[in-house]
C-alpha cells in the first residue's frame, strides 16, 4: 500500500439533539487522495457527521484535525476556505439562477462586479475536462433532479475543493451515468488531485470505487478498513448488526385484469408553455405495476405533476375505473387514487406542520380524526404513534415538525400515509430515492404487497434495476413520448439504452 | 406548549426594546421618559375611566386585525383592513338608513351582515386576484383602501349627503333608536363584545377545525394541499372573506354605535393600527384580544399626551410605528435560540 497522509481525521465527535444522540463518539480518518465510503442506515449519522465536518453543525464533543492540525470549523465558510466542498442530498442550488450563476456565486472570492461572458468562457473551458456538460445558461428550476444532481457535482469540481464529500451522489443517476461519475471521481483522487469522502448505501459503488470504508449504525462507529479486507456480506452485517431484510414477496398473478387508470392522449405543457407531454396513452390494469424508465427531465415530473393535481393537463383525459377523475379530494377517496411524487418535503408535505398533521393529510376531515367539522387531536395522535412505530420512522415524536426529520424518515411518512390505507391506483415517483438498502428493500416489498392486493401501480424511475425488478411490464419515456414497450424478462439493455438516450 | 414560551419570550423583548426606544424619543422632545410612560399609562388604563376610552377603541381594533390574521394563514400579507372597515360602515349605513323604520333588532342584524358581507368580498377579492390572476395580494389591498376611501368620500360629499351636516359631510343618520347601545352604565358599546367573540370563534376554526387544518396546508405548502385534493381556491378565498369579514364588522360599529352615519370617521386608521395588532399576536386570533387592548390604550392616551407634555398630535403613530418596526425585525430570532426551542 502506498504512503498515504491523513488529510482529515475526525476524533471522539459527539452530538445530541434534543433527547437523541446523533453521534456518539465517532472517529473517522480521511487518507489523502482516496475514496472513502461512509455506509450506514438511514439516521445512522451519517449526514450528522459530514454536516460537523462541514462546519453546519458545532459538535458537542471532539476534535476535528485538518492536516493534523486541530480547526475549529465554526462555519461552512470556514470549511469552504480549508478546501472542503460538499454535494448535499436536499440540493442547495438557487432554482431561480441559471447554472453559471449559481456555480460563481459560491465562489469565495466574488468580485464585486462579475463580467458575465467571460466568466461563461472561463467555466466553458472548464468544463471541457468535466464529466458532464451543461448549456450553463439554462435556468436551475427547469433542471431535473438528475440534473441538479450533476450541476451540484461538476459546481464542487470547478471550485477547486480539495476535499469533496458527497452525500448519496449516485442515487439519481443511471448506472451508466454512476459508473461514469464514480469513474470520474476515483480518477482525479489517483491523478492526486482530490480527496473524497461519500455517503453511500451501495455496496457496489462501495466495492468498484472507494479506498476505504467505514460503517456507521445508530450513530455509534461501528467499524473501519480498507476495502480490499471488507466484502459485501461482512459490510451488511456490520450495517444492520444482524436484523434480518423485509423479504420480497411472491408475484401473484390475478385472473380478472381490468383497467384500473386510463390516461388517454396527454399533453402537458412546462413552466415555459412548451409541451413535454405530447399524446401520451397509457393502461394500468389491477395487480399490475407498470414502470416508466427514462433519464430525468422526459417529460416524468410533469406527468407525475399532472397525476397528484399539481399541475392541469393541457389536453386529454385521465381515467380512474372508466370515469373521468379529477384530482378533488372527493375523487380521491372513492377510486383510492393516490401518489408518491419525488422528493417529498417539497411535493407531499407540509414542512411547517407535525409528523401526525402530515400523516392524516387526506384524511383529516373525516372521521375518526374529525368530528362536526373540528379536529380530533387524540385520534390524529394516536393514528399517527402506530404508523411511526409499524413504518420504523426516526422522531422525537408526532408532534415534530416534519422538516425537522431526516430525508429517509420524510419518505417513510409519506409512505405510511399513501401505504397503510386501502390503495387501489398509485403513482409512484422514484420513492427509493436516498433510502438506504433496508428501507428500499421495505418500499419494494411494500408496493409489491399492495400490487398482490390488487392495486394498479405505475412506478416512474430514473433507477433502471428499480423498474426491472419492480416492474410487470414497462416503457421507455423520451422527449415526453413513450418510445419503447417491453417486460423485464425480454428486456434487451442495448435496445433500452439507445431508447432511453433517445435515438 | 414550548413553542408558545418562544414566542412570549420574544415579543415581551420586542416590547421592551420598543418602549425603550419609545424613550429615547420622549428624551429628545424634552419630556422625563418616566413621566411620559407614567402619563401613558394613566391615559390607558389608569382608571375606570380611562380603561373604558381603552376598551372602546381596543373593539375595531380586534376586528380589523383578524383582516391580516386570516389571510396570512393560507400565507397571504393582506393590509387591506382599512378598506374593508369603510366597505362595511358605508354600505351597513345605507342599509340602516333604508330599513331606519323597522324594529331595531332587525335593523341590527341586516346591518351586521351587509357589513361583513361586503368586507368580505371586498377581501375576497384581493385573493381571487392573487389566485386567478397572480396579483400581489400586499400591493392590491393596499390600493383597494384608497379606492374604498375615494368612493366613501365621493359619495358622502355628493348623493348621500345629509344636508344638515355642513363641517363633516356624512350620510344620513341611521336614527337614534337602532344604535348598538352601552354595556351596563359604562361608556363602552357592546362592540367589544362582537371583538371578542368573533376573535374566539375564528380561533376555534384556525386551531381546531378542519377548515384551519386545510387552510395550514394550503399556506403551508401548496402543492402538497393540491396532492391531498383539497379545494386551494375555496379554502384560500374563505379565508380572505372571513378576514374581510370581521374588518366589515369593524365599520358596522363604528357607524352604529359610535357615529350614528358613515362619513370620513370610518377611516380613521384603525385599519392599519389592525395590521400592527396582528403582528404583535404572531397571526393568532385569541392573542389578538391583549395587544387590541395595548394597541387601544395607546391611542386612549394620545390626547393627555399632548396636554400634559406638549408632544405632537402624531406621538401616537410615532409610538406604533416604533413598535411596528422592532416586532418585524424579531422576527428572524424565532428559532435561533436554543434554550427557547421545544424540548421533545
Amino acid at each position: 500500500m502506498k504512503q498515504e497522509s491523513v488529510i482529515l481525521e475526525a476524533v471522539n465527535i459527539g452530538k445530541t439533539f434534543g433527547d437523541v444522540r446523533a453521534l456518539d463518539t465517532i472517529s473517522l480518518k480521511l487518507r489523502a487522495f482516496t475514496v472513502h465510503a461512509l455506509l450506514g442506515e438511514n439516521g445512522a449519522g451519517k449526514s450528522t457527521l459530514v454536516k460537523c465536518l462541514m462546519g453546519y453543525y458545532r459538535p458537542d464533543s471532539g476534535q476535528i484535525l485538518f492536516n493534523q492540525k486541530e480547526e475549529i470549523i465554526e462555519s461552512p465558510q470556514r470549511a469552504t476556505r480549508l478546501g472542503l466542498g460538499m454535494v448535499y442530498q436536499h440540493f442547495t442550488l438557487i432554482p431561480n439562477m441559471t447554472i453559471a450563476e449559481n456555480i460563481v456565486l459560491s465562489r469565495a472570492d466574488l468580485p464585486a462586479v462579475i463580467d458575465w461572458d467571460a466568466e461563461i468562457k472561463i467555466l466553458q473551458e472548464k468544463m471541457a475536462q468535466m464529466p458532464f456538460q451543461f448549456e450553463l445558461r439554462r435556468l436551475v428550476r427547469d433542471l431535473s433532479v438528475g440534473e441538479k444532481q450533476k450541476v451540484e457535482i461538476t459546481k464542487q469540481l470547478l471550485l477547486d475543493t480539495k476535499v469533496l464529500i458527497l452525500d448519496e451522489p449516485t442515487s439519481v443517476l443511471t448506472p451508466t451515468e454512476a459508473d461514469e461519475v464514480l469513474g470520474k471521481i476515483h480518477q482525479l483522487t489517483q491523478q492526486q488531485q482530490l480527496t473524497v469522502l461519500m455517503i453511500t448505501h451501495k455496496f457496489r459503488e462501495v466495492m468498484k470505487f472507494a479506498d476505504h470504508v467505514t460503517v456507521l449504525r445508530k450513530g455509534q462507529f461501528i467499524g473501519s478498513a480498507p476495502v480490499e479486507d471488507v466484502n459485501p456480506q461482512i459490510l451488511s452485517d456490520m450495517m444492520v448488526g444482524g436484523e434480518s431484510l423485509s423479504k420480497p414477496p411472491q408475484r401473484e398473478t390475478l385472473s380478472d385484469s381490468k383497467i384500473k387508470l386510463n390516461i388517454d392522449k396527454l399533453t402537458v405543457h412546462n413552466d415555459q408553455d412548451l409541451p413535454v407531454i405530447q399524446q401520451l396513452d397509457l393502461k394500468v390494469a389491477q395487480g399490475e405495476i407498470v414502470g416508466i424508465a427514462g433519464v430525468s427531465g422526459n417529460g416524468q415530473k410533469q406527468l407525475v405533476e399532472v397525476l397528484s393535481g399539481q399541475r392541469s393537463p393541457q389536453s386529454g383525459e385521465i381515467q380512474a375505473h372508466g370515469q373521468n377523475f379529477l384530482p378533488h379530494q372527493n375523487s380521491i377517496r372513492q377510486h383510492k387514487f393516490f401518489c408518491l411524487p419525488e422528493e417529498p418535503l417539497k411535493n407531499a408535505c407540509v414542512g411547517s406542520l407535525s409528523v401526525a398533521d402530515n400523516i392524516v393529510l387526506h384524511k383529516f376531515n373525516e372521521a375518526p380524526f374529525a368530528k362536526w367539522g373540528l379536529l380530533r387531536r387524540g385520534a390524529i395522535r394516536r393514528r399517527a404513534m402506530e404508523l411511526i412505530q409499524q413504518y420504523r420512522v426516526r422522531t422525537s415524536g408526532p408532534d415534530q415538525p416534519i422538516a425537522a426529520l431526516s430525508g429517509g424518515n420524510v419518505q417513510r411518512v409519506v409512505l405510511a400515509r399513501e401505504l397503510a390505507q386501502d390503495v387501489s391506483i398509485l403513482v409512484v415517483s422514484n420513492p427509493c430515492f436516498g433510502l438506504d438498502f433496508k428501507a428500499v428493500a421495505d418500499i419494494r416489498a411494500q408496493l409489491l404487497q399492495a400490487r398482490n392486493r390488487g392495486a394498479a401501480i405505475l412506478l416512474l424511475s430514473e433507477d433502471l434495476d428499480e423498474i426491472l425488478e419492480m416492474s410487470d411490464r414497462f416503457y421507455v419515456i423520451s422527449g415526453g413520448k413513450l418510445v419503447h414497450h417491453t417486460t423485464p424478462a425480454q428486456a434487451n439493455m442495448n435496445t433500452i439504452g439507445q431508447y432511453m438516450a433517445g435515438h | 406548549m414550548t413553542a408558545l414560551r418562544e414566542t412570549w419570550i420574544i415579543s415581551l423583548a420586542a416590547l421592551a426594546l420598543a418602549f425603550s426606544l419609545v424613550a429615547i424619543f420622549f428624551a429628545t422632545t424634552g419630556n422625563s421618559p418616566w413621566e411620559v410612560f407614567y402619563t401613558l399609562y394613566r391615559g390607558a388604563f389608569g382608571s375606570w375611566f380611562s380603561w373604558q376610552n381603552t376598551l372602546v377603541r381596543a373593539a375595531p381594533l380586534m376586528l380589523t386585525a383578524l383582516c391580516t390574521v386570516l389571510p396570512a394563514r393560507v400565507g397571504l400579507i393582506v393590509i387591506g383592513g382599512e378598506g374593508a372597515v369603510v366597505v362595511g360602515g358605508l354600505c351597513s349605513a345605507l342599509v340602516g338608513i333604508t330599513l331606519q323604520d323597522q324594529s331595531p333588532v332587525l335593523v341590527i342584524t341586516a346591518m351586521v351582515l351587509t357589513g361583513a358581507i361586503t368586507g368580505g368580498m371586498w377581501i375576497a377579492a384581493v385573493g381571487a386576484l392573487r389566485y386567478f390572476r397572480n396579483v400581489n395580494e400586499t400591493i392590491s389591498s393596499l390600493l383597494l383602501n384608497y379606492i374604498a376611501i375615494a368612493i366613501l368620500n365621493f359619495l358622502v360629499i355628493g348623493i348621500l349627503k345629509d344636508p344638515a351636516t355642513l363641517n363633516n359631510p356624512s350620510t344620513h343618520s341611521i336614527g337614534e333608536q337602532n344604535m348598538i347601545g352601552q354595556i351596563g352604565d359604562t361608556s363602552i358599546h357592546w362592540g367589544l363584545a362582537y371583538g371578542i367573540i368573533v376573535c374566539v370563534m375564528l380561533w376555534i376554526l384556525c386551531r381546531r377545525s378542519t377548515f384551519g387544518f386545510a387552510a395550514d396546508v394550503v399556506g403551508g405548502n401548496i402543492r402538497a394541499a393540491r396532492l391531498a385534493g383539497l379545494p386551494v381556491a375555496k379554502v384560500l378565498l374563505w379565508c380572505c372573506f372571513l378576514g374581510g369579514a370581521a374588518a366589515g364588522i369593524a365599520g358596522v360599529l363604528e357607524v352604529a354605535a359610535v357615529h350614528g352615519r358613515a362619513n370620513s370617521a370610518l377611516n380613521a386608521g384603525y385599519g392599519y393600527a389592525g395590521i400592527l395588532v396582528a403582528f404583535l399576536a404572531r397571526q393568532n386570533p385569541l392573542a389578538v384580544i391583549p395587544y387590541a387592548i395595548l394597541l387601544g390604550g395607546i391611542q386612549a392616551s394620545g390626547g393627555l399626551l399632548q396636554r400634559a407634555h406638549d408632544l405632537p398630535d402624531a406621538t401616537v403613530n410615532v409610538i406604533q410605528g416604533i413598535i411596528f418596526m422592532v416586532i418585524l425585525s424579531s422576527e428572524m430570532f424565532y428559532g435561533r435560540f436554543k434554550w427557547l426551542q421545544a424540548k421533545n
